[in-house]
């Protein structure tokens, strides 16, 4: 008895020492990345890294400017919102709500299996097939531009979104929907002003994960929206070339003299990256569980 | 898996390919005693030569470990002012600053040239334009000209491809094409020379530069005209120097070269080694 509680206490420390070390590694890398980008505002002043419109790292005077970038990754972004969410939201209710339960049971491992294409095949698939095609039909003197990023992250997205929105229906409560269709409203009608309006907090922290799937991705965007770092138009920049923070990093991180100004230029955009995509997963984490709570009542 | 846990592993991942990007090193294990081993790093135009030519080496003298990482010509040389490697392997030369880094750290970098690589300026087949003066490509590359009949083209506007800032080749066109002015703040950055021939194979309007060991038939190259008449991209013409963008591939070690570095180096230039360097696309220094 007194040998197996023992032997239970070593497998529970030894859980506990692991998962310290994840907690330890964020811990550091947070403390590394912060430090390392802090370093660029010794030289270079954060009012310039903030309002500086132009990013020319190789030129000298360097010139550091977040916002070409930030906004490259915010039209590319909200661009794969605008596409991935009625198109998500528009499978979880079929798959929830309408669909044969065998049928719904077909379609799910495909939606799973769009999750597991690595983000490379993505960004072949769009350089080889959309791009060429967005350049056709729309008559661009290029096709790789934000609205092909968009594209090609929407489609990424699309799992995230259409799984969560997808749990967050079919908790709301039958006994509601039941109430509805007893009072002689239709499916339609119980849908979309009992059912949807129930499960809308967890939607949201849907449409906020696939922000944060889209806002993150690097790979994809960066073989298919061109990388020119210019502050696009809103919402004619969306036909045109951009450069997202993740694919700045990317390109750039592979010949950067270490500990130079342009090194911690992109530690800095890695930063920003970072606390954008932490404040995007606190949010819908906020979001999901008033969403408990709301059902608890 | 939560998908909460999911995108909190995926905001971790990306964190941690920052940190490792910067801790990229590799330890050098030599588990048999009477084996000779060396580490190259460094630039991934010069990759597939130096593969190529340690495969071979290995093959004909079997008791040799050659191991070649890419990665940047920045970062094989930051690399060897650490110590973490016998050669640098770079498509430029290096610079001031990294030569002072090196000295302040007891390293003194020597440079053998070891090939020569062609960089060829490409269009689509289906582009009229056959050849371009430097003078034309700089004005393309900074902004000056932006429709391609004006460099006797038809009326279409330029889509201008350029590699990104950590490639040798973005380097050396910007120095010996653009003498050193900032490229158009509105060209496409490809992050590989494969995705610039694609695009170019694709779009009529691109214009994008590729090294020679690149061209594939799928592209038009482009002879060009740096006041001596235009030359086209050809074995003939950069082995005989007329042709201009043609650019020196360096090896840097830490002193001159010993033991099996000196050995690989020599073993370059020998008549198997030349045949490699042709074989892999590029000229023999």
């Amino acid at each position: 008895m007194m040998h197996r509680k023992k032997k239970e206490k070593a497998i529970e420390s030894t859980l506990l020492m692991v998962s310290g070390v994840t907690v330890v590694a964020l811990f550091l890398l947070c403390f590394f990345l912060f430090r390392e980008g802090y370093l660029l505002f010794g030289d270079y002043s954060i009012i310039s890294f903030l309002t500086e419109t132009s990013w020319y790292p190789s030129s000298s005077p360097a010139k550091f400017g977040l916002l070409p970038l930030l906004t490259g990754s915010l039209i590319v972004t909200a661009g794969a919102i605008v596409l991935s969410v009625p198109l998500g939201l528009a499978s979880a209710i079929y798959i929830s709500e309408l669909a044969d339960p065998k049928i719904a049971q077909l379609i799910k491992p495909f939606v799973e299996i769009l999750a597991g294409i690595p983000s490379v095949v993505y960004g072949f698939f769009g350089l080889i097939v959309v791009v060429p095609l967005l350049q056709d039909l729309l008559d661009l003197p290029t096709g790789q531009t934000a609205l092909a990023g968009s594209i090609m992250l929407g489609m990424m997205a699309l799992p995230t979104i259409i799984s969560v929105s997808e749990d967050a229906i079919n908790s709301v409560p039958t006994a509601l929907k039941e109430g509805s269709l007893a009072l002689g409203s239709t499916k339609w009608q119980t849908i979309y002003r009992v059912v949807l309006p129930a499960a809308l907090s967890g939607i949201s922290a849907a449409v906020m994960l696939g922000i944060g799937r889209a806002i993150g991705e690097t790979m994809t965007v960066m073989m298919v929206t061109g990388n020119t770092a210019i502050i696009p138009g809103i919402p004619e920049g969306l036909f045109d070339p951009v450069r997202t923070m993740t694919a700045t990093i990317a390109l750039e991180m592979g010949e950067v003299p270490q500990g130079s100004e342009h090194f911690h230029a992109l530690f800095a955009v890695g930063a920003v990256l970072f606390l954008i995509t932490f404040m995007i997963n606190l949010i819908a984490d906020s979001v999901k569980k008033k969403y408990r709570l709301q059902e608890g009542v | 898996m939560s998908k909460k846990s999911i995108s909190y592993i995926i905001t971790l991942l990306l964190v941690t390919s920052l940190a490792l990007f910067g801790a990229g090193c590799v330890g050098n294990d030599d588990s048999e005693a009477e084996m000779q081993s060396i580490m190259i790093k460094g630039s991934d135009t010069v990759l597939p030569l130096a593969q190529a030519e340690a495969e071979v080496y290995m093959m004909e003298y079997p008791d040799t470990s050659i191991s070649i990482i890419g990665g940047g010509s920045g970062v094989g040389i930051a690399a060897l002012i650490d110590g973490e490697i016998d050669i640098a392997m770079t498509s430029r030369e290096m610079k001031g600053s990294e030569i002072e880094n090196a000295q302040a750290n007891g390293i003194d970098p020597v440079e053998q040239t070891i090939a020569w690589d062609g960089i060829s300026v490409v269009v689509n087949p289906e582009n009229p334009v056959s050849d371009l003066t430097f003078e034309q490509i700089k004005a393309i590359y900074v902004g000056d000209v932006s429709n391609w009949n004006e460099v006797g083209g038809e009326d279409r506007e330029i889509v201008v491809l350029s590699r990104d800032s950590s490639s040798g080749t973005y380097e050396y066109f910007k120095e010996e094409v653009m003498e050193g002015n900032e490229y158009r703040a509105d060209a496409l950055i490809n992050p590989s020379t494969g995705a610039i021939i694609q695009t170019v194979s694709q779009n009529k309007n691109a214009i994008g530069y590729v090294g020679v060991a690149y061209l594939d038939g799928t592209t038009k190259a482009l002879a060009v005209d740096n006041g001596s008449g235009a030359e086209e991209p050809t074995s003939e013409n950069i082995l005989a120097g007329t042709y201009p963008l043609a650019r020196p591939l360096y090896f840097y070690t830490n002193g001159e070269p010993t033991g099996l570095a000196l050995e690989f180096i020599e073993f370059l230039s020998s008549e198997t080694g030349e045949e490699t360097v042709f074989e892999v696309g590029y000229f023999p220094a």
